[in-house]
Formats: structure tokens, sequence, C-alpha cells
């Protein structure tokens, strides 16, 4: 090469500085956007992972460490905000106004989760003891135990699943697969916190697709006794005391059920994110119908965008695991690398 | 309770409300069974707000209880809806101002058909043309009663004589307020509020001093519908309804229930009446039930109009109760007293509620 | 009293909050195996007595944990003890474990309830 290749990741999640770190490692000069002020995503907020409830800061420990010893420069409060693109060569502009030029892109700007606000029926943010999993993973990664508004131990607690996923009425079809692990898990974690307090699930379909999430399912069951009931939440009412009561079907028996609860958390789903839109207007990417980014096959190749030269990495594309977005990322780095090397000249 | 996501909901769900020159289209319930609704929504918009509406003797039902009582079918519905349209055009009014929540989502109902299906407006033209030799235009705008008194609350607020609160205790009246099914559920962009924290009574109950009572069957339909009462072996669907609401409200001690649809208003006061008979259970302070009004009722009250003006006596729940925690001046002794004091002659009280002193009739 | 040719209707809605527990608390705590079932069906399908007679295994756990004793003690007395569910049961559960703890279980409780019953019609 005539001259080191030049290339930009947009999103400093684990996608991001995975891909970037990769790259670095193969001898690119690698550049790496972050909007906040710190890399590592949204798993700077996660207490544990599933399946092994293993911390989620050794993840991104592992991945700090990697960029120490492979360096790369990393741009933070900063995304782009104007792109032009010509013969191969993406030049842009970062919102800081600096100007950068790059051969290949990668995009990971990730995902967000579903605003629970908008399923007014739930009550999130009206009611006092209404709360997401995304709220309960900081309260756990903070080492504190879940108590109610009126500071006591909850008695029972109902976990929501599907809450702004699989819903035409929130505007978002697709199923966000994690969920319901996630659901699982947490569930254990409160039973381990809080022994003497009953656990209800409501479900709609429990998916279990992991190869060790059967058998935290059961494991909910058999040895946490936490319950697991069919039915959807039709909707969540405040009583004078501010426990909750809440109304769904039994549909295993076919007979509508309520139930008084002290506190319910509610199983958001991950949506596109706001940047992960912005960069498909700026850039000219394909959005699926559910607004996360298209990939070029489904089988074949979920890196490759429809643009020629902009790579894919990590939740942009739909929702998933720690693991398979780090082997997106990856594999990302490796389509970047064969990509560049055919166009070396 | 948090306010700030309510507000939010609710600056989300704003729907514009014109501020002048109304064609009133009247609801069969609340013109037979609560007159002196209808009459104080006219007095007080010609006279507290000086505002035009016109009252057309022409119009007809919307034959919403033939409709959902399956007696009539779709097209004659909108033809019938048609012609109020057509009278209104004819009298130059754009801007209706609809009594009954029922009308409210026929005519919504009607209006978004057509705006989906707009051979069905044609068909409609064709039909009414042909039956009446009318025309009409499409209303700029279908509002409901209380989206118009909602909309001048606060001038009503500035005009109020008596607030919303106890004047025992001075602290704010506790109104549960609970909105007709068509108002919102069918659509709930037409309702203020939206369709599951409605704010269309409770702005109205916070305007003018009172504290709305939030409760786990707020939103639980009070059993109405057509379907349900029409016969009478039927009945026990509609009353058990009403008594869930009943049982989930009875621990919050409300002093009164708003209604903004005629049928709920009539239902949550007479049921009270069937289940203290069958029951034996009353329910509001000193087993005397708790008093139901009509928002324009409420509104009357506030600016100080008279309460047997409003008709307040023909109510199966007696409202001294809250006439004396207002401290509404009204005279005992012309309660059963028409125009010119002629006397209505008295009705058979119900042994299921107590009296109140100022209750018992004078020979 | 006035009758108005209608009657007030209960609700149907199972009511968490109050149901019979006790039954439940002991069939779970002696079989802790019961609490893995996720209502698949697959007892009910080979079940024997349930081609023929209105006999739903998969539903013993729903009554149970409704706290529906009275038709759970019908309910049982329909099974033959084959064992043909065990055979399916995804989750490997003792079915006809539970099938006798629920007898003996449901048959106490009844036994309280008919002394109770007797003790009440002698005052």
């Amino acid at each position: 090469m005539d001259r080191q290749k030049r290339i930009i990741t947009i999103g400093g999640g684990i996608a991001g500085t995975e891909a970037s770190s990769v790259l670095s490692g193969l001898g690119y000069n690698v550049i790496m956007l972050e909007k906040s002020n710190q890399i590592g995503g949204k798993l700077n907020n996660w207490n544990h992972l599933f399946p092994n409830g293993r911390p989620a800061n050794e993840v991104t420990g592992f991945l700090g460490q990697k960029i120490r010893l492979q360096p790369f420069r990393i741009i933070s409060n900063t995304s782009v905000s104007r792109v032009i693109s010509a013969n191969g060569i993406f030049a842009m502009e970062t919102t800081a106004g600096e100007q950068l030029q790059a051969d290949a892109v990668v995009i990971s700007t990730g995902f967000e989760t579903f605003d629970a606000t908008r399923k007014e029926e739930y009550g999130y943010s009206i009611y006092e003891n209404v709360i997401t999993s995304v709220d309960l993973e900081e309260i756990l990664r903070k080492g504190q135990t879940l108590i109610t508004s009126k500071g006591e131990k909850p008695k029972r607690i109902a976990f929501i699943h599907c809450v702004g996923s699989r819903d035409e009425k929130s505007g978002h079809h697709h199923c966000s697969k994690v969920c319901c692990i996630t659901g699982v898990k947490q569930a254990i974690e409160i039973a381990k916190q809080l022994p003497d307090t009953e656990i209800f699930c409501f479900y709609m379909d429990l998916r279990m697709f992991g190869l060790s999430y059967e058998s935290l399912y059961r494991e909910a069951q058999e040895k946490y006794n936490i319950q697991f009931i069919r039915g959807r939440l039709s909707e969540a009412s405040e009583n004078q005391d501010e426990s909750l009561l809440i109304k769904a079907e039994d549909t295993l028996s076919g007979r509508p059920l309520k139930m008084n609860v002290d506190l319910t958390v509610l199983l958001v789903g991950m949506i596109p994110g706001k940047e992960t839109l912005r960069m498909s207007e700026l850039f000219g990417l394909e959005r699926e119908s559910n607004g996360f980014l298209n990939v070029m096959d489904p089988h074949l190749n979920k890196n490759l965008s429809s643009v020629k030269g902009v790579f894919l990495a990590g939740t942009c594309t739909g929702p998933m695991t720690v693991d398979e977005t780090l082997e997106h990322a990856r594999s990302a780095a490796l389509d970047v690398h064969q990509y560049l090397q055919r166009t070396d000249k | 309770m948090k306010r700030q996501a309510k507000t939010r909901i609710w600056n989300d769900y704003q729907k514009l409300i014109p501020e002048d020159n109304f064609y009133y289209l009247r609801s069969c319930i609340r013109q037979n069974f609560f007159p002196g609704s209808e009459h104080a929504f006219l007095q007080i918009m010609k006279n507290n707000l000086h505002k035009n509406v016109f009252d057309d003797p022409n119009h007809t039902t919307c034959t919403g209880i033939a409709y959902h009582s399956d007696l009539l079918p779709f097209e004659t519905l909108q033809t019938v809806a048609a012609r109020q349209f057509a009278l209104m055009t004819e009298s130059g009014y754009k801007n209706a101002a609809v009594s009954c929540v029922t009308s409210f989502g026929i005519y919504s109902e009607v209006l978004e058909t057509w705006k989906e299906f707009p051979e069905e407006e044609a068909k409609t033209r064709e039909l009414l043309w042909n039956a009446t030799g009318r025309e009409f235009k499409v209303p700029e705008n279908v509002s409901h009663c209380s989206d118009i008194i909602y909309h001048f609350k606060d001038r009503i607020a500035a005009r109020q004589k008596y607030p919303l609160t106890n004047q025992h205790s001075r602290k704010p009246l506790k109104i549960v307020e609970h909105i007709g099914c068509h108002y919102a559920k069918m659509f709930p962009g037409k309702g203020i509020g939206g369709a599951e924290f409605s704010s269309v009574l409770s702005g109205m109950i916070e305007s003018w001093g009172g504290e709305v009572v939030d409760y786990p069957e707020r939103r639980h339909c009070c059993g109405f519908g057509f379907r349900q009462y029409l016969i009478m072996s039927n009945r026990g669907y509609s009353v058990s309804n009403s008594r869930k609401k009943f049982e989930s409200m009875e621990a919050y001690r409300p002093d009164a229930i708003i209604c903004n649809c005629p049928g709920c208003a009539m239902f949550l006061d007479k049921w009270q009446y069937v289940i203290g008979e069958l029951e034996g259970k009353t329910y509001g302070p000193g087993h005397q039930g708790i008093p139901v009004l009509t928002y324009e009722e409420l509104a009357g009250l506030v600016l100080g109009y008279d309460p047997w003006d409003l008709g307040l006596q023909m109510h199966q729940v007696d409202c001294e109760t809250l006439l004396q925690k207002i401290g509404v001046q009204y005279d005992p002794a012309m309660k059963f007293r028409g125009l010119n004091g002629k006397n209505l002659g008295k009705p058979a009280l119900p042994a299921c509620f107590k009296v109140t002193e100022t209750n018992v009739i004078p020979e | 009293m006035n009758t108005f040719g209608y009657k007030i209707m209960s609700p149907r809605t199972i009511d968490f909050d109050q149901f019979d527990g006790r039954l439940l608390n002991e069939v779970l705590v002696k079989e802790p195996s019961f609490r893995t079932c996720l209502s698949c069906g697959g007892c009910t399908a080979t079940c024997n007595a349930g081609t023929l007679i209105d006999f739903n295994v998969r539903k013993l756990n729903l009554l149970l944990r409704r706290g529906e004793i009275a038709s759970l003690s019908r309910e049982i007395d329909k099974c033959m003890l084959c064992g043909k569910c065990m055979l399916v049961c995804p989750r490997g559960i003792n079915i006809r474990n539970v099938i006798m703890l629920l007898k003996k279980g449901a048959s106490r409780l009844s036994e309280h309830q008919k002394t109770a019953v007797e003790n009440e019609v002698q005052k």
C-alpha cells in the first residue's frame, strides 16, 4: 500500500470497540467516534450477563485492555454531521468541526431500549412502583436492594414480558429476542436477594433460544419457585397504598385474572437507536421495516450494508446478545480487511 | 402518582375546539332524564360565556340506540348523520356541539368511515338526496359538549361563585370522573388526554378547585351500552359492571361522581338504588349514596345556578350532601315545586338510602 | 326488598389474592419437580382416560395453582394411574406421585370441611 488505509468506526459501544481493535491489530489507521464521553455503550449500565451471571464490567474491561495493547484514536462526545462519498473515499465532518476521510466505514451505532412511557396503560413514570429491566439492572449494579416506593421489601413482584416488542400499538412488530432470558435472569437475581418474595412472569411466549437458557428457566421454576403465567398484561392501576392492581388473562385456564403486586418490572425491548436512523440517512443505507439497518444477505453476509464501503457491526442490525455482538464485530472487521485488500491496487 | 408523565400524555392528545358558533345536537337520554342539564349548557354558553349556540328544532336523534342494538343498518345511520350535517349546512354552522357521547361516537365513526372509504360518502349523499332532497357539507369540527366546557373551563373558573371545596374542612372535594366509552376508547386521538388518562373531566374538576380520585377500576365501563339493558333479564350484566366500579372507588370516599356521557350518569345514579335493594349495600358517606352529576350540572352549580333549576331533584341519589359540602344556597322547600311554585308531587323515597334532614318533604 | 327480574353477577375473574393455597404448598414441597411444569399438554395428549371422558391432566396443575380444590378432588378420581403421562413429560415430572399426593391431600381437606359443616349443622 502506498499509504495506510483509513477506517472510521461510528459508535463506541462493544461492537465498535471490538471491530476497531481487530482492525487496528491488522495494521490499519482506525478512528472511532463515540457520541458520549465513554466507550462501552449500554454495557456500562449493565450488572450481570446471562447465562452465567458474569459481571458486565469484565467484558468492558477486557475490551479496554485490547485497546491499550493496540491503541487507536478515539474521539469522544462526537458524532458525524455530514458525509460526502466519491471514488470510494468517504469525506466526513464531525460535530466538533473536524474533517476526516476514510476508505471504509463501520457503522456500530447500536440500539436503544423502548421508552416505556409510551405504554401508558402500564403506568411507567406515572405510578410509583413501575420500573423497567434497565432500571432494575442499574439498581443491582449499585448493589442496592430492590424496595418499593414506601421503602419496604416487595412481597410480590411481576415481570412483564414483551413491552414495546411484538406490539402493533407501540409500532414495533419484531421480537427483541433477549428480553425473555433477561427477565428470567433478573427474576432469579431478585429471588436470591429477596427469598420470601413471590415472583411472577407474565409472558406470551418464552424465547429460551440459547444453549443453557432452558436450564436457567427450569432452575427458575424448580429452585426459586418463580411462577410463569401465560397471559399478556392489559393494564395496571394504582391502589391507595401505591401497590398495583394488574389484569391479565390466565390463558391456559381461559379466565381473566387480577392480582395485587407491590412492584412490576417491564421487560423493554431493543429498538433501532436514533443515531442508527440518522446514519442510515447520512450514508443512504437501507433500513428494514422495523427500522434496523438492512444487511446484504441474511445467510451469507450480515456485515455488508447496501452501500459499498460501509460495513455494519452490532445491534444496529437487530437485537443481539453480547457474544453475538462481538462475533458480528469481528466478522465485520474481517470483511473490511478483505475489502481494503481488494481495492488496494 | 406522578404528574409529569400524565401531563406529558395529556399534551400529546390535544384537540382543536372552536371558540364560537355551535350547532347543538341534543341527546335522547340526557334531555329526557336530565332535562336541566341541556338547558344549563345553553344558559351557560349564552348568558355566562356569551357564545352563539343554535338549538335547531328540526334535528333528530342520531339513532345510535337503534344502531347499537342491531335494529338499524349502517347505511341508515350514515344517512341520518348526513341529514344532521345537512341541517347544519343549511343554517350556516360548521361546528357541531354534540351533547351525547354515543352520538359523538356515531359522528366520529361515520366521518372516519367516509375518510377511509369515500365511496360510502358518495353513496350516502345519494341516499340523502333521494330521501329528503337535502345536500350537506362535512362539518369542520365535531366536538363533544364536555370538550367545549373543558375549553372554557378557565373562563368558568374566573366567573365561579362556589369552588369545589368542602366548606367545613376547607379541603378540595374528592370527585370521581367517569368518561363515556365512546368518547375516547373508539378513537383515542379524538379524546382530550387520550383513552387511558382522559383529562376532559379531570381538567374541569381541577380548574374548579376539586381533587380527582384515581382508583383501579377508573377505566372500566359502567355497563351501559344498549344491548345489555334493553331486555330486562340482561340488566344484571350492566348493574354488575357499575357495582365493580363502586366497590373499587368506595375506599377513596368520593364526594361525587361526574360523567360526560348521559347514559353513564343515569346508570351510576340509578344502579346505586338497585344495588341497595338487591344487596342491601349503599355507598357513600352515611349510607346516602354517592351523588352523580353531569358536567353541565357541575358547571351550573359552580356558577351559582339554583340546584332545582338544574334538575338535581330528578336524581335517584339525593345531591343535598354535595350541596351542603360546597355550601350552595338553595331552598329545600322548592325541591318539588316547578315553575311558578307548581306542586310536582312527591316521589316515594327509596328504603335503602338514609335521608338527610333537609330531604324531608314539607307537607 | 324489591326484585327486578335480574340479578347481580359475581365476577369470574381469578382473584389471585384470594385463593386456597394449602394443597398447592403441600404438593410442591413433597414433589418439587412439579414446579417445572410448563403446561405443554403432552400428558393430556397421551392420557388414556382423557380420550374417553372429560379429564384433563394438564389442567390439574392449573386447578392446583388457582386453589380450586373442589374441582380438583372430582378430577383426580378419574385418573387410572397407568403412567403413560410420565413417559412423555419433557420435564420428567413424576406425575403419578403428584396424583397420589393430590388424592391424599384433597380427601384430608374435604374431611376437615365435612367436620366443619357438621359442626355448623349441630349448632
